[in-house]
């Protein structure tokens, strides 16, 4: 049993038992355009929600991706940081950025669930 | 702050009928890229033929009573040799302000049979700056009309010539030479057509009446090979080309040898003078500068973008990175910047200071990817 959790920023943190895997969303692929670069954070890093985790370059500009919740990296996507790509193509799917071990699972309350961000992001034209 | 962008080219509507990202650039709101992409649309014109609407850019004529005197004229404010300029050529130079400092790049192209007329385009971010300086200076007898009613439309890439020979059979245009200049009739349209162009490829810039822009564009749009593309590529493509950009690599503090582009100032200028801060280039042009524009790329693949601060392998800042991003014909980060002379040499290690740390990259020969200039032979020479 998973479920997703979406941030105002455009992360998603798909939540599979204590841990969550952390990307950029649907949404926030097509507003960069062609990725070109990811950069995900050393494995053991803890990170406080909201901290800089990784980076997400398209031909147009950088983007910093934060951390949606607090916890240790536990695992980092190498396929995609040599195919940065695969964000464009499947950004819910192969295109996580990594993976984190929840420091508190109650911090999950404070993001938006599917309906809520797919509301948001109407908000936004 | 940035005024909106109220303004449209003659292609706006077909832009945004195409699907284009518009975004505010210089006043106009133009096409960032197309539904295909930055990276696709780069592509494309690397091996068929993009198409560009560049109609916000600053067309202009200078004329007078003959080509000495329009000439001369510009030569009070350009360093590049106008005077030895032929009938149906172009040069690229820049106009100076009284430091030798950049005010804006142009190119002037004097059209085949002309004797009193140059024809300017300049940036669009520039464009009202560069006609008020022109326009103060202006002897009595010459006079400056901008043409804000003319269309421009860059077709570039490898294929643009046998599309344009198509489309206007007879016109010679695939045999003109590069840095050329011509009337031509295309798809029907009366056009006044250059050979030249922002991307490193062989191609054309076409300026037309705007009220017959989109019907020529979609003309052209209609050939297989051709597709849209954005400024986004424009830019991607002209940083692979190594080529300027005005307010990034050019502003009025930066002179034209810093900039390297000393090519562009001919024998007679540098030896004459006679331009604005012509004291400074020539003492630049003898001693070298203290700082100069190269390409850098980074060991890794994390771009450094514009800001990036360059430094020395001990740390000590060297300069800064005009633009910088993603080479997609290249397959790798690149960027240009300026660096202190002493670190200009192809080969220099240096640091890029990326989100905190110093990326280790090397200053390497411009331009990034090979310019691909039709270099054949004008019909009359």
């Amino acid at each position: 049993m998973s479920q997703i959790r979406y941030t105002k920023e455009h992360e998603y943190v798909r939540v599979e038992g204590g841990e969550g895997v952390v990307g950029i969303t649907e949404y926030a692929q097509q507003q960069l355009g062609d990725v070109v670069f990811a950069e995900a954070p050393p494995i053991g890093k803890a990170l406080k929600r909201g901290d800089p985790a990784a980076v997400v370059e398209s031909v147009k500009a950088a983007s910093d991706v934060f951390a949606p919740v607090a916890g240790e990296v536990v695992a980092v996507n190498s396929e995609v940081e040599s195919t940065p790509g695969l964000i464009n193509e499947d950004a819910l799917g192969r295109g996580w950025l990594f993976r984190i071990k929840l420091a508190d699972p109650a911090e999950l309350g404070a993001l938006m669930d599917e309906s809520a961000y797919a509301d948001y992001l109407k908000t936004l034209g | 702050m940035n005024e909106a962008a109220s303004q449209k080219t003659p292609l706006h509507a077909l832009h945004v009928k195409l699907g284009a990202r518009m975004a505010p650039f210089a006043g106009y709101d133009m096409p960032i890229h197309y539904p295909s992409g930055i990276l696709a649309e780069h592509l494309h014109t690397r091996k068929a033929a993009g198409l560009f609407d560049v109609s916000h850019m600053g067309q202009a004529l200078i004329e007078g009573p003959d080509h000495a005197t329009v000439a001369g004229f510009l030569e009070t404010l350009c360093p590049a040799d106008f005077f030895n300029l032929a009938p149906g050529r172009q040069r690229y130079s820049q106009l100076l302000n009284e430091d030798g400092g950049i005010v804006d790049d142009l190119m002037a192209t004097r059209a085949p049979g002309a004797n009193g007329a140059l024809r300017l385009v300049v940036n669009a971010s520039r464009k009202a700056v560069d006609h008020a300086l022109i326009g103060s200076r202006l002897p009595a007898g010459v006079r400056l009309t901008p043409l804000p009613e003319a269309a421009l439309i860059a077709l570039q890439g490898p294929m643009a010539a046998s599309i344009l020979a198509r489309l206007a059979p007879g016109e010679g245009l695939e045999r003109m030479a590069f840095m050329s200049a011509q009337s031509a009739r295309i798809a029907r349209v009366e056009t006044f057509v250059s050979r030249s162009g922002y991307t490193g490829e062989d191609g054309y810039e076409i300026s037309l009446a705007a009220a017959q822009a989109e019907g020529f564009a979609r003309a052209l749009l209609a050939e297989p090979d051709v597709a849209p593309v954005g400024l986004g590529a424009r830019d991607s493509l002209r940083l692979e080309a190594g080529l300027c950009l005005y307010g990034h690599e050019l502003e009025e503090t930066v002179d034209p040898i810093e900039a390297a582009l000393g090519w562009s100032i001919q024998k007679r200028r540098r030896a004459e003078g006679g331009f604005p801060g012509a004291r400074r280039i020539q003492h630049a042009l003898a001693d070298g500068p203290t700082r100069l524009r190269v390409g850098v790329r980074p060991d890794g693949r994390a771009p450094a973008r514009e800001g990036t601060e360059i430094v020395a392998p001990d740390g000590a800042p060297i300069g800064v990175v005009t633009s910088g991003g993603f080479g997609p014909s290249v397959g790798a980060p690149i960027a240009m910047g300026y660096v202190a002379r002493a670190l200009a040499a192809v080969g220099t290690p240096v640091g890029l200071m990326v989100r905190g740390k110093a990326l280790g990259a090397r200053v390497v020969a411009l331009p990034f990817h090979p310019h691909a200039y039709y270099r054949g032979q004008a019909r009359n020479q």
